[in-house]
């Protein structure tokens, strides 16, 4: 994770498009500036990012759907229920699963565990629009290619 | 009132907390009753579950922006109740 480039997924372990299924994996670092705030002596990994973790997993799974010709944006956050702390230097796994693929919007059920512990989950909604210009979709294969998204022959399925 | 009307006016009711009887055969969903783009996904989402179709929002939305449509034609809950009767049936052909 990168927290201030707002990077929260280090690696794609497995994308399978039969299934509608993701999986990745981020290990929060051990200092960041967030750190220094979130809290003073007390250093957790903000709920809100953790959120962010299960959105930019599920987006993913919405890029491959969509045979990387659009991309999703987060719209809404239903039933997220943060079970326990997270701190620096723990590793996720984080997994997403598309629930309903409509006209212009998807939604995934998407969650966080650690050592097989539940950490957090949710129900997301995002739009689903073409890229806004060639610069974002070469910035997202750029990322893509950082998290070992194949984004030509990306699934299993 | 055709039972397709009944099935969304009941899906706008609790996904919006709307009074079921507020909700009539000519109110439009988005100047009558107030519901915006978001809202409208989660309804989209529950008429797509109830009645396995796939409520085509993207082309309607380019027809009314190319003004080749109005909202009357795919809000008006009478027009959108046969908008999905049309869906349905062209499902099963």
């Amino acid at each position: 994770m990168r927290l201030e480039y707002f990077q929260l997924i280090d690696r794609i372990v497995d994308i399978n498009l039969a299934d509608r299924t993701i999986s990745s994996e981020a290990t929060v670092p051990t200092t960041s500036t967030i750190f220094e705030g979130h809290f003073p002596g007390f250093p957790l990994m903000p709920g809100v990012l953790l959120i962010e973790s299960m959105a930019q997993t599920s987006g993913w799974l919405v890029v491959a759907l969509n045979d990387y010709k659009r991309m999703p944006f987060l719209a809404a956050v239903r039933e997220a229920k943060l079970r326990t702390f997270v701190i620096p230097g723990q590793k996720l796994s984080i997994t997403a699963r598309l629930v309903h693929e409509g006209s212009g919007y998807a939604m995934t059920e998407a969650k966080i565990t650690c050592a097989d512990k539940s950490i957090c989950d949710a129900a997301i909604t995002f739009r689903v629009l073409d890229f806004p210009n060639s610069d974002m979709r070469e910035h997202m294969r750029d990322t893509a290619a950082r998290i070992g998204f194949n984004v030509e022959a990306p699934t299993n399925g | 009132m055709s039972a397709t009307f009944d099935t969304i006016a009941n899906i706008i009711a609790e996904t919006c907390d709307i009074p079921r009887d507020s909700i009539t055969q000519d109110s439009h969903a988005i100047n009558d009753l107030g519901i915006d783009s978001l809202d409208f996904l989660d309804i989209a989402f529950a008429i797509d579950k109830a009645f396995g179709i796939k409520l085509p929002l993207e082309q309607w939305t380019q027809e009314v922006n190319d003004g080749k449509a109005t909202t009357d034609q795919y809000f008006v809950l009478k027009n959108l109740s046969a908008r999905i009767d049309e869906l349905v049936a062209a499902k099963g052909a």
